[in-house]
């Protein structure tokens, strides 16, 4: 399962990708969904976000690459900073941001076009390549998600013929086509079955030797798994964050230990 | 042994007569709901059989070729008043479809907002006014000021009224294509505007094109927003900016014409109005089914 990592343009030596969270609030109209949150995510680390259901993972996963804002009467207070620079300012161009932090969702949503295509989306309209650069993008990121050995001969076909493990990927190789120095990750693997969920997790911890990766997922096991850092979110507040095997052998706070225990949540 | 038998009696106990009153009213809805989806169909397949019977006699070859005769000449044909008709439904295209389409896609991407509302609002004024005050308003704007009737003043009246039509099918249809689309291209770096027209237009294109047949459908076979804009024209023209001719109004001319041989000839108009009619939704019905058997949409 080890497809051979070939990326001419792989992050290894950016520095990039730190991320800076200082009282991070957020509402969606009245309805407050995270307090006061104070979060540094270090470069080339996997942090894992769990937490019970409603607990304000995703919000402040998706956050990070400001596609909260498109929900009507959504308001946030404080500040997040990528690589020092603050993502909500006034000249940050949000479409350059979420080139740099990129994203892939609980249920794949590869475009209704070829595999290619897929891939070759994001690149087309930001970098902008010659066709013979785009191959290579593509080829690299398509490697990078560890699916290159399973559609270099069909990359002309639909990518919803894929199955759901394989669009998964595909969703990741189409982030990764934009180089991004950020990977967000929500709940990737939920809905998959556990050997594709084995790949994806293979595929972070390949990863993350490239850049930063935030994951949320429902899955303990998993978080222990593959993460460095694990943040324990409940009700909107951040309750806890720390290495992961510290934060699952000796928690500190009685909540985490409740619901890594399996109490709640 | 009888108390027995007058319970099994079939209408005797007040319950068995109860049941039986519910099957008479039953059977007599029944029967009224067939004859009433009957008389619904009746019309059209009535108005199709008598415009079958009288216009297939003058249609020929000649009727989709020929240039119009004088009274008395035999024989010629509405070749002028088809081509006309087709110019007219492009021009009308041409003005509703970008308008329609547009404002079809900001009210589903930007609903439930006021401007939204507000769009939607009027644009349902704007589906039930009447042709014949569209008709006006296009020679009011664009006939008067220019001195002359012209196809262009027509083809706008003709496309004002696709406008409602266009932008509900579109809002409709951009509203199910699933929000985990969009934020798939927001995440990557696409503008909205670029994710509107490239992912979620796209996505909806199959039942867009099927409104947009059926509202040419619709505005093909409108007379009155024609009468004092495009006007009519006896001669072969494509000249935009002058009068031409469209076969409902050469329809409409004939038929109040005091001429045996010009009624013939709007009943083989309106044959044909219908057949194209018939042809476009017929289109649309296919391009309708290509869509939900061709798989993910």
């Amino acid at each position: 399962m080890s497809a051979p990592v070939t990326s001419p343009d792989a992050g290894a030596l950016r520095q990039g990708g730190t991320i800076d969270v200082e009282q991070f609030s957020f509402w969606y109209g009245k309805t407050q969904a995270l307090f006061d949150i104070d979060l540094a995510i270090a470069p080339r680390e996997v942090t894992a976000l769990i937490g019970p259901s409603g607990c304000g993972k995703s919000t402040f996963l998706r956050s990070i690459n400001r596609l909260n804002e498109l929900i009507p009467g959504a308001r946030r207070t404080g500040v997040i900073r990528l690589d020092g620079e603050d993502i909500y300012q006034k000249g940050m161009d949000v479409v350059t941001l979420r080139q740099r932090v990129g994203m892939v969702f609980q249920r794949w949503n590869p475009f209704p076009k070829s595999i290619y295509d897929n891939v070759a989306y994001g690149p087309r309209i930001n970098a902008r390549p010659r066709p013979a650069d785009l191959d290579v993008i593509v080829e690299s990121s398509l490697r990078r998600a560890a699916l290159w050995d399973e559609v270099k001969d069909r990359l002309g076909a639909s990518a919803l013929a894929l199955s759901g493990g394989q669009q998964q990927r595909l969703c990741i190789a189409r982030a990764l086509a934009n180089d991004p120095e950020v990977l967000l990750l929500d709940e990737p693997a939920s809905a998959l079955d556990p050997i594709a969920t084995q790949k994806v997790e293979e595929l972070v911890y390949e990863l993350k030797r490239e850049l930063t990766i935030v994951i949320v997922t429902h899955n303990l096991q998993q978080a222990a798994r593959i993460s460095d850092r694990t943040a324990f979110f409940y009700l909107g507040k951040l309750i806890e964050v720390g290495g992961t095997q510290r934060l699952f052998t000796s928690p500190s706070e009685e909540r985490t230990e409740a619901y890594i225990t399996g109490r709640f949540g | 042994m009888t108390s027995a038998a007058s319970d099994h009696g079939a209408f005797s106990s007040p319950r068995a007569r109860g049941l039986l009153r519910r099957r008479v009213v039953s059977v007599i809805m029944i029967v009224l709901t067939c004859v009433a989806a009957a008389l619904a169909v009746v019309p059209l397949v009535v108005i199709l059989a008598y415009l079958f019977k009288q216009g297939a006699s003058a249609l020929s070859f000649g009727f989709f070729t020929h240039m119009p005769k004088p009274v008395g000449e035999v024989g010629g044909g509405m070749a002028n008043a088809i081509l006309g008709t087709l110019i007219l439904i492009g021009l009308a295209a041409a003005f509703g479809l970008p308008i329609g389409i547009g404002a079809g896609l900001y009210l589903a991407e930007h609903r439930g907002t006021r401007l939204a509302n507000l769009v939607r609002f009027l644009a349902d004024v704007l589906n039930g006014l009447p042709s014949i005050v569209m008709g006006i308003f296009a020679w009011q704007f664009l006939v008067k000021p220019f001195g002359h009737f012209s196809a262009l003043a027509g083809g706008a009246a003709l496309g004002a009224m696709m406008i409602p039509l266009v932008s509900r099918t579109t809002e409709e249809m951009v509203r199910t294509v699933p929000q985990a689309l969009r934020e798939a291209a927001l995440a990557l770096g696409y503008p909205r505007w670029r994710t509107s027209l490239q992912i979620v237009l796209r996505t909806a294109l199959g039942g867009i094109v099927t409104g947009v047949l059926v509202a040419v459908a619709r505005v093909a076979g409108e007379t009155a927003p024609l009468l004092f804009t495009a006007f009519g024209n006896s001669f072969w023209s494509t000249n935009l900016r002058q009068p031409i001719a469209a076969l409902p109004l050469q329809i409409f001319t004939y038929a109040i014409s005091p001429y045996d041989d010009w009624h013939a000839q709007a009943w083989a108009g309106a044959l044909v109005l219908i057949g194209l009619v018939l042809v476009i939704s017929v289109t649309a019905r296919f391009v309708t089914r290509a869509r939900h058997g061709g798989g993910h949409g």
